[in-house]
C-alpha cells in the first residue's frame, strides 16, 4: 500500500508539473456551470460541459466519451444534489483521474456554497416521486446563486493555480458586478407582475420563482419524475381556471402534449422556458439566460392581460 | 405560500365578517393589520427557507470534512445528507469523525482489518448505499428442454457500495434466491494506480462481450440469449474470481480500451479448474465513437480461454481439455438529445465461436442474436430478439428462437414486461413461450447503465 502511494503521488506531481504551464482544463456537468466558469476562468481555462442546455440533466446517458474528457480535467464542476446521480459517479470511477474523484481537490460540487430550497424535512420515500434527498438542484436559476457558484468556482481555480489567484478574483469581482447590475434591471422588469401565477411543468424553477416574485401554484407532473396522468391534469385545469392562471411553464426537454391540451383547456399560454443556458440557441451566456426567460415571461403575461 | 395565503385569507374573512357592522374607520386598520401579517408571513418564510439552506449546508461541510475519505460517488456530497433541523441532532453534538474501534487513530495499517458494528451514531455517515432490485419472473407454455416454473422469485439482488479508502472503492452484489445466495459480483475497484489502469480484484462478471457483464436487472429481456445459454457457460456466463486491469489506449480518433482478466478457472459449465494453475483468462478490446451528439457506436472484440471439464473421468481430470472463445459485439445507439426521455433506439449483435476439447474430438460451433428496441414514449419500449446457437458439446445441434418484447416502467424504480418467445432445439422439440417479468428497487438511486 505504502509503494502504492509512493508511485501515485509521483504520478501526481509529474503530472502537476506537465500541466502546470498550459491551460486548465475545467468540465462540468451542465451548461451553466460552464457559463459561470468561463466568466471567471477567462483565458488561463478551457472549460466545457458534458450535458446540453436542452437535454434533461437528469438523464445523461453516461458515453464512454465523457470518460475521455474527464481524465484529462483538472477540475470538475458538479451541480450535484443528486441531479446528476445516474450518470456522474461511474464516469468518474472510470475516468482513471484521481483528481478529480470526490473528495480531491479538483472535484467541487457547487451547491455546497448555494442557497437551496425545498429540501425535505421528516421522513421521505419514492411515493412521492423521484424526491431529491437534498434538496432542489435547480438553484443556478437565482442570480443569487450564480454570484455564488463564480465565487466557489474562482476560489476553487486559485487554490489549484494560486499564481493566478489575482486574474480570477478580478475577474469573479467583475462578474459579481455584472450581475449585480444586471439583476437590478431583471428585478425592475419582473417588478410589477410580482404575485403572478404559474405552473411549471417539473421543479426546476423554484429559485427563479422566488427571486423574481412569481407564485408556482401547481406541476404538470403529477410527482417528480412522474409523467403526467389524466386525473392530475384534470385536478390542474381545474384549479388553473379557479385561480386564472394563464402561464405555463415547460423545460424545452419535456413533450408538450399535455400542456398544450392544458393550455387550450384554460386559455394558459405555454412557454418553453430554458431552465439552463443553451436551452435555446439564442442563451448562449448566464446573463442571456435570465433576459430571454424574463423578456419571454413580461410578452406572455403583458399578452395574457392577468396577473 | 399557498397555505400561508389560503390561511391569511380565511383569517381576513373572518376578520372581516366578525366586524363588519363597525364600517369604515376599522377597515383601513384591518387593512393595515393583514398587510403586516402577510408581511410577517413572507419574512418568517424567507427566514426558514434560508435557515433550512444554512443547516443543510453545515451538514454537508461537516460530511464532506475528512480530506481523505472520497464519499461514495453514488452520493455526492455528503453521506450525512439528510439531516433535517427537525430529525437532526442538537448542533452542539456534531457528527464527530468516529474512529471504529480496531483502527486505532486511524492511521496506517495495523495488521488486522477494523471490525465494524459500532452502534454510534456517527460511524452511520460510512455505511454504503444499499439497494435491493427485485425480478420476480412468470411463464405460461411448454418448454421440455429448458422447462421454467409458473411463477418465481427468480432473483432478488442486494447491493452494497462504498469507498474503501482514498486508494480504492467497493461493490458487492448479493444475488439471492428463492434458496440459496451467491456472490454475483463482490470486488475492489483500485483508483488510485498509475498509468491509467483500472484495476478490479474480486469475484466478477467477465467482460467477454456485452450481455455477459450485465446484470440481469438492465437486459432488455427477460431471458438470456441462447448463445450465452449454449456456449457461455448458462444464465451467469462468465463470472469467477479473479484480477481485471483496464487501461485506456491513447489515440486522436476514438475511446479505445484494452482489458485483460485472469480468473480461478471455475464459470458454471464453461470452465472447470481441476488444479489451482488451470486458471482462465479473458481479453476485450472496446472501440466506442460518438457519431453525431444524438447518436453512437460501440465494438468490442473477445477471447476467452480455460479449462472445461470434459476430461474429467471418476473424479479425475484425464483428458485436460480446453475451451476457446472468440466474440464480436456491436452496439448502435440513438437517443435525440432534447427529447431523450421519450424516445430511443439500441440496436446489439454478439456473434461468438467456441472450441470445445472432448474425448470425441473438439467440437466447434458458433451462435449469435441481433437485437433491438425501440422507446415509443416516456414509460414504453418494444423490442425483438433473434438468436441462434449452436451446443457447446454437441456442434451437429444448432437451437433458434426469436422474441419480442414490451416493457412499461410505471417509474423508474419498477418495471413490467411481458416477451413472448418461441425456440426451435436442435433435438427436435420446440417451444412456444409467454414470459412475464416485473422488476422493482428499493433503496439508493444507482446510476443507468449505458
Amino acid at each position: 500500500m505504502k509503494r502504492i502511494s509512493l508511485l501515485t503521488v509521483a504520478a501526481v506531481m509529474v503530472a502537476a508539473a506537465a500541466s502546470a504551464q498550459g491551460k486548465l482544463t475545467v468540465i462540468t456537468t451542465t451548461e451553466d456551470l460552464a457559463a459561470i466558469g468561463r466568466e471567471v476562468g477567462g483565458d488561463r481555462i478551457s472549460i466545457e460541459a458534458m450535458a446540453r442546455g436542452y437535454q434533461d440533466p437528469h438523464f445523461v446517458e453516461a458515453k464512454p466519451s465523457f470518460i475521455l474528457k474527464l481524465q484529462k480535467a483538472d477540475l470538475l464542476v458538479a451541480v450535484g444534489r443528486e441531479l446528476e446521480i445516474g450518470w456522474l459517479p461511474p464516469l468518474i470511477q472510470q475516468s482513471r483521474n484521481m483528481k478529480i474523484q470526490p473528495g480531491s481537490q479538483g472535484y467541487l460540487d457547487a451547491s455546497l456554497g448555494a442557497a437551496i430550497l425545498e429540501i425535505p424535512t421528516g421522513t421521505i420515500t419514492r411515493a412521492m416521486g423521484d424526491v431529491h434527498p437534498q434538496g432542489n438542484p435547480h438553484y443556478w436559476m437565482d442570480p443569487e446563486n450564480g454570484k455564488r457558484i463564480a465565487k466557489q468556482i474562482a476560489d476553487k481555480l486559485s487554490e489549484i493555480r494560486p499564481a493566478d489567484r489575482a486574474y480570477f478574483q478580478q475577474r469573479l469581482a467583475d462578474f459579481t458586478t455584472r450581475v449585480d447590475a444586471a439583476e437590478q434591471r431583471w428585478l425592475a422588469q419582473m417588478a410589477p407582475y410580482k404575485g403572478t401565477k404559474v405552473v411549471t411543468y417539473h421543479r426546476s424553477f423554484p429559485n427563479f420563482a422566488e427571486r423574481f416574485g412569481l407564485d408556482i401554484v401547481g406541476y404538470v407532473e403529477p410527482k417528480p419524475g412522474i409523467p403526467p396522468t389524466p386525473q392530475h391534469t384534470l385536478d390542474l385545469i381545474n384549479e388553473m381556471k379557479r385561480q386564472n392562471i394563464k402561464v405555463i411553464l415547460v423545460e424545452p426537454y419535456f413533450d408538450l402534449k399535455t400542456p398544450n391540451a392544458i393550455g387550450r383547456e384554460t386559455g394558459a399560454q405555454v412557454l418553453v422556458m430554458p431552465p439552463s443556458v443553451g436551452g435555446t440557441k439564442d442563451v448562449t451566456d448566464y446573463f442571456k439566460l435570465f433576459d430571454y426567460d424574463i423578456n419571454l415571461l413580461v410578452d406572455a403575461i403583458k399578452k395574457g392581460g392577468t396577473k | 405560500m399557498r397555505n400561508a395565503c389560503a390561511w391569511v385569507a380565511a383569517a381576513g374573512l373572518l376578520l372581516g365578517s366578525a366586524s363588519s357592522a363597525s364600517a369604515q374607520e376599522p377597515a383601513a386598520l384591518r387593512q393595515e393589520i393583514d398587510q403586516l401579517r402577510r408581511d410577517f408571513e413572507t419574512l418568517k418564510q424567507q427566514y426558514g427557507d434560508r435557515l433550512t439552506a444554512l443547516e443543510s449546508k453545515l451538514a454537508a461541510a461537516e460530511g464532506a470534512a475528512p480530506p481523505a475519505a472520497g464519499q461514495p460517488p453514488a452520493t455526492p456530497p455528503a453521506a450525512a445528507q439528510p439531516t433535517p433541523p427537525a430529525a437532526g441532532q442538537p448542533p452542539a453534538a456534531p457528527p464527530a469523525a468516529e474512529v471504529p474501534t480496531g483502527a486505532a487513530g486511524a492511521g496506517g495499517p495495523t495488521g488486522t482489518l477494523p471490525v465494524y458494528g459500532s452502534t454510534v451514531g456517527g460511524a452511520k455517515v460510512f455505511n454504503p448505499d444499499i439497494a435491493v432490485i427485485g425480478d420476480f419472473l412468470g411463464a405460461a407454455g411448454h418448454n421440455s428442454v429448458n422447462p421454467q416454473p409458473g411463477f418465481e422469485m427468480h432473483e432478488s439482488e442486494a447491493s452494497f457500495q462504498a469507498v474503501v479508502d482514498p486508494y480504492a472503492r467497493a461493490d458487492f452484489f448479493l444475488s439471492f434466491g428463492e434458496e440459496g445466495v451467491t456472490l454475483e459480483e463482490g470486488y475492489a475497484t483500485l483508483t488510485a494506480l498509475p498509468g491509467g489502469l483500472l484495476t478490479k480484484v474480486g469475484k466478477m462478471r467477465a467482460a467477454f462481450g456485452r450481455v455477459n457483464t450485465m446484470h440481469n436487472h438492465v437486459l432488455p429481456w427477460t431471458d438470456r440469449p441462447l448463445v450465452t445459454l449454449n456456449l457461455v457457460g448458462g444464465e451467469d456466463g462468465i463470472d469467477d474470481a479473479g484480477i481485471s486491469v483496464a487501461r485506456l489506449i491513447p489515440n486522436r480518433w476514438l475511446f479505445l480500451e484494452a482489458t485483460g482478466q485472469v480468473y480461478r478457472g471455475d464459470s458454471d459449465e464453461l470452465f472447470h479448474a481441476s488444479e489451482p494453475s488451470d486458471l482462465s483468462y479473458v481479453g476485450h478490446l472496446r472501440a466506442y465513437q460518438d457519431v453525431t451528439e444524438n447518436s453512437n457506436i460501440d465494438f468490442g472484440a473477445s477471447a476467452a480461454y480455460g479449462h472445461n471439464f470434459a476430461g474429467i473421468v471418476d473424479g479425475t481430470d484425464r483428458g485436460r481439455f480446453t475451451t476457446t472463445l472468440y466474440g464480436i459485439d456491436a452496439t448502435y445507439k440513438w437517443k435525440p438529445l432534447s427529447r431523450s426521455i421519450y424516445h430511443s433506439f439500441t440496436g446489439r449483435t454478439e456473434w461468438i465461436w467456441s472450441r470445445r476439447e472432448q474425448f470425441n474430438g473438439t467440437q466447434a460451433t458458433w451462435g449469435m442474436y441481433l437485437s433491438g428496441d425501440y422507446q415509443l414514449g416516456r414509460r414504453w419500449f418494444v423490442g425483438g430478439r433473434l438468436d441462434r446457437s449452436g451446443q457447446a458439446n454437441d456442434a451437429s445441434l444448432v437451437d433458434t428462437g426469436g422474441s419480442f418484447v414490451v416493457t412499461y416502467y410505471p417509474s423508474e424504480f419498477s418495471q413490467v414486461r411481458g416477451q413472448y418467445q418461441r425456440t426451435n432445439y436442435g433435438i427436435g422439440s420446440s417451444a412456444d413461450q409467454f414470459l412475464f417479468q416485473f422488476q422493482f428497487a428499493i433503496g439508493a438511486h444507482g446510476a443507468h447503465p449505458f
